[in-house]
C-alpha cells in the first residue's frame, strides 16, 4: 500500500471511529438509565433471592463458630462464648430484629428466643463462666439440635432457602431437601395456576382474536375501520378503568344478570365475577389487542392470489384456508401468542381485583410477600422464577419472530 | 356468506371490546349512588365530589407532574437513542433494540420489586424522583418505537444534501432530522405521557402517600368499595385518552 493510500486509509478509518463515538454518544444517557435503574434493580432481585447476610451482621462472631459445628452434634463451647459476645456487644436492635426474622423462618419459634435473649443481654453484660449453661437457662431451646442446625443454615454465605421454599422444600436438619409439610404447600400449585390461565387466556385470545384480525382484513373499509377503532379504544383505556367496568357489568346486580333474570334464562343471579370466569373475561378483553394487532399486520402482507392459485388447483376453500392461509399467517400467531402469555403471565392488577383466593397468581406473592411481610427473600425468589419464565420467552421471541418485528419495526 | 358471518362477528366483538367501559361509564351520573340502571336521579354529584382537592385533585396533580417529567426524560433519552438505532455505523443494532425494548417486557411487578430494592438503598423510596425515575424507565421503549418508525420512512439522501449544503451536524439535527421525525417524537411523547398516566403496579411498590397517584387512588377505590366516582373518574380518563388516541392517529397517517 502506497503512503498517500495508508494516510487516506487512516483518515477514512478515524472518520468510522468518530461516526460510530458519536452514534454511542446519542445511545449512551439511555443505555446509563437502563444500566442504573433497570439492569441494576434485577441483579438485586437475584442477589436478594440467595442473601443470607442478616445472621451474620448481626452475630459476626457466632456465624464464624456455626460454621464449626458438625452436623448432628450439640455445639461446642466456644460457639456460645462468641454468641454471648455477640450478645453484649449488639447495638443495633433493627439487626437484631432482622436477624430474629431470619433465623424464625428456619425453625419457628426462634424470633422469641432471640428477641428474648436480646433483652436478657441488654440488661446484664456478658460476663465469664459458662456461657452454653447460661444460655440454656435463658432458654433451653439455645441447645436443641434443630435449633442449632438452623443457626448454621443462616449464617451461610448464601442460602438455597428462598428458592427451595418457592418450590415447597426445604433442607432439614441432616442436610437432605425434603418437601414440606402438605398444609404448607402453596407455590408450586401458584406457579402451575398461573402457567394455566396464562395458557388459557393465551388460547381463548387465539381463538377468538385469529378471526376478528381475519374480518379486519375482509370487511369493507369503513367497517373494519369502525372494528379496529373498537380494538385500539380499550388498548388506550386505563386498565383501571376498564377493570372497573367489567365489575360492574359483571356483577350481581349487573346489567348481565339482571338482563338473564329478566329474561327468565336464570332464576338467581350468577356468580360471574371475583372467579375464574370473571378473570377469564377481563383477561381476554384485556390481552386481546396483543393477540390481533400482530396477527392483523401479517394477514394484511398476504397476498390474496394465493388462496385463489390455491382454490384454482382445485382445494376445497378450507383446505386452502387450512394449508395455504394459516401456515402464512404463522408468524403473527407466535409473535401475538407469545406476547399475550408473557404479559398475562406477569400482570398483577387484574387478577388481583378481579379474581378470586383461588386465582392468586405469582404476581400476587411477589407483592404479599414485599407489603405485608417483609420477606425479601422470598419475593425475589419468587420474581426470579417469574423472570425467568418470561426472559425465556423474551429470548424465544427473539429467535423465532425478531424483537423488531413485535414492536412493528422493519 | 362470508361477508355476512364476518359482519356478524365484527359487531359482536364491537359490543365486547366497547360495550362494558360505555354500560359503566354513564353510571357516575346515578345521583343515588347505586351502580345499576336505571338512572335516576341524574345528577353531577359525583363530578363534584371528584373536584375536592383530597383525594383526587391531589392524585390528578400527582400523576401530571409525574408524567409530565418521566415523558420529557423518557423523550430526549428516546430521541437519541432511536437516532442512534438507525444509524448504519453503531454495531449490535438488534442486542441494542432488544436491551431498549426490555422495560416494556419485564412485567412492571419485577421492576417494581428491583427499584424498591435498590430506591431503599438510595433512600429514594417514598420520593417523587423515585416514581419519576421508575416511570422514564418503563417509558423509554414507547418512545423509541415510535420515534424508529418514522426514522424508517426518513430518506437518509437528505442528510446528505443538508451536509453538502454546508450544514453542520448540529444545523443539519435542528433543521432537517427534527422536523421529519417530529410527528414520531410527539406520538412517542404521547404514548410514554398516557402509560405513565396508568402506572399503578410500581408505584404500588416505591411510592408513599405524598405521591399517591390517579391509578393508585383509583386501585384503593375498586379493591375497597367501588362507588360512583370511581366512573366518574374513569370518564374524564376515558375521554382524555380516546382524545389522545385519536390525535396519534392522525400524526401516524401524516406519513410523508
Amino acid at each position: 500500500m502506497s503512503s498517500i493510500a495508508l494516510v487516506e486509509y487512516r483518515r477514512l478509518a478515524s472518520a468510522r471511529v468518530f461516526r460510530r463515538l458519536a452514534s454511542f454518544g446519542l445511545l449512551l444517557p439511555a443505555l446509563l438509565l437502563l444500566f442504573l435503574f433497570f439492569f441494576i434493580p434485577i441483579g438485586y432481585i437475584l442477589f436478594n433471592s440467595v442473601n443470607n447476610s442478616e445472621v451474620r451482621t448481626a452475630f459476626p462472631r457466632a456465624s464464624v463458630e456455626a460454621a464449626r459445628i458438625v452436623t448432628g452434634k450439640p455445639a461446642h463451647p466456644a460457639f456460645y462464648d462468641a454468641l454471648a459476645e455477640d450478645f453484649s456487644t449488639l447495638k443495633d436492635t433493627r439487626a437484631l430484629g432482622e436477624a430474629a426474622r431470619r433465623l424464625n423462618y428456619e425453625v419457628v419459634g426462634y424470633r422469641t428466643v432471640v428477641l428474648k435473649t436480646g433483652r436478657t443481654f441488654g440488661s446484664r453484660p456478658a460476663g465469664r463462666g459458662d456461657n452454653a449453661a447460661r444460655f440454656a437457662e435463658i432458654d433451653e431451646r439455645w441447645t436443641q439440635p434443630d435449633f442449632i442446625a438452623g443457626f448454621t443454615r443462616a449464617t451461610r454465605l448464601l442460602t438455597p432457602y428462598y428458592f427451595l421454599r418457592a418450590l415447597d422444600m426445604r433442607e432439614d436438619d441432616s442436610g437432605d431437601v425434603v418437601r414440606v409439610g402438605e398444609d404448607v404447600r402453596v407455590f408450586v400449585a401458584t406457579l402451575l395456576r398461573t402457567l394455566e390461565i396464562s395458557g388459557s387466556v393465551t388460547i381463548l385470545c387465539l381463538l377468538i382474536g385469529y378471526p376478528l384480525a381475519g374480518c379486519l382484513v375482509i370487511l369493507p373499509r369503513g367497517l373494519s375501520a369502525l372494528l379496529l377503532f373498537s380494538v385500539l379504544v380499550p388498548f388506550w383505556t386505563s386498565i383501571l378503568v376498564r377493570t372497573s367496568s367489567w365489575i360492574v357489568v359483571l356483577s350481581k346486580e349487573g346489567i348481565i344478570n339482571s338482563t338473564l333474570l329478566k329474561l327468565g334464562i336464570i332464576t338467581e343471579p350468577m356468580q360471574l365475577v371475583f372467579n375464574r370466569t370473571g378473570l377469564y373475561i377481563t383477561m381476554v378483553h384485556v390481552m386481546l389487542p396483543f393477540m390481533v394487532l400482530p396477527i392483523y399486520s401479517v394477514m394484511r402482507s398476504v397476498p390474496k392470489t394465493y388462496l385463489r392459485a390455491s382454490l384454482s388447483l382445485g382445494a376445497h376453500p378450507i383446505l386452502g384456508f387450512w394449508k395455504v392461509f394459516v401456515p402464512l399467517t404463522m408468524p403473527g400467531i407466535a409473535s401475538g401468542c407469545l406476547m399475550t402469555f408473557i404479559i398475562t403471565v406477569g400482570y398483577y392488577i387484574t387478577p388481583t381485583l378481579v379474581g378470586g383466593p383461588k386465582e392468586n397468581m405469582i404476581t400476587y406473592f411477589i407483592a404479599f410477600f414485599v407489603n405485608d411481610t417483609i420477606n425479601w427473600g422470598m419475593a425475589a425468589a419468587l420474581g426470579t422464577m417469574l423472570l425467568g419464565i418470561v426472559m425465556a420467552l423474551y429470548f424465544t421471541i427473539g429467535k423465532v419472530v425478531g424483537i423488531h418485528r413485535i414492536v412493528g419495526l422493519k | 356468506m362470508l361477508r355476512t358471518v364476518a359482519t356478524i362477528y365484527a359487531i359482536v366483538m364491537m359490543v365486547f371490546f366497547l360495550g362494558p367501559i360505555l354500560i359503566a361509564l354513564p353510571l357516575s351520573f346515578n345521583g343515588a349512588g347505586f351502580l345499576s340502571y336505571p338512572i335516576n336521579p341524574f345528577s353531577l354529584v359525583w363530578y363534584e365530589k371528584i373536584l375536592a382537592p383530597v383525594p383526587w385533585l391531589r392524585a390528578f396533580a400527582n400523576s401530571l407532574f409525574v408524567g409530565l417529567s418521566a415523558t420529557l426524560i423518557a423523550t430526549v433519552l428516546g430521541v437519541g437513542a432511536a437516532l442512534a438505532l438507525s444509524r448504519k455505523d453503531l454495531p449490535a443494532k438488534r442486542l441494542f433494540l432488544a436491551i431498549i425494548i426490555a422495560p416494556m417486557i419485564v412485567p412492571s411487578i419485577i421492576l417494581g420489586l428491583g427499584l424498591y430494592f435498590v430506591f431503599s438503598q438510595l433512600q429514594l423510596n417514598s420520593t417523587y424522583l423515585g416514581v419519576i425515575i421508575a416511570h422514564s424507565v418503563v417509558c423509554l421503549p414507547f418512545v423509541v418505537i415510535a420515534v424508529s418508525a418514522q426514522l424508517q420512512t426518513f430518506d437518509v439522501g437528505l442528510v446528505r444534501a443538508s451536509q453538502s449544503l454546508g450544514a453542520d451536524n448540529w444545523k443539519t439535527l435542528r433543521s432537517v432530522v427534527l422536523p421529519i421525525i417530529a410527528p414520531g417524537v410527539i406520538s412517542g411523547a404521547i404514548l410514554a405521557f398516557v402509560h405513565s398516566f396508568d402506572e399503578v403496579v410500581m408505584v404500588l411498590f416505591i411510592a408513599g402517600p405524598q405521591q399517591r397517584t390517579l391509578p393508585r387512588q383509583m386501585f384503593d377505590g375498586i379493591k375497597d368499595n367501588i362507588d360512583p366516582s370511581i366512573f366518574a373518574v374513569s370518564t374524564v380518563l376515558f375521554v382524555f385518552t380516546t382524545t389522545l388516541m385519536i390525535l396519534v392517529n392522525r400524526l401516524s397517517a401524516r406519513k410523508p
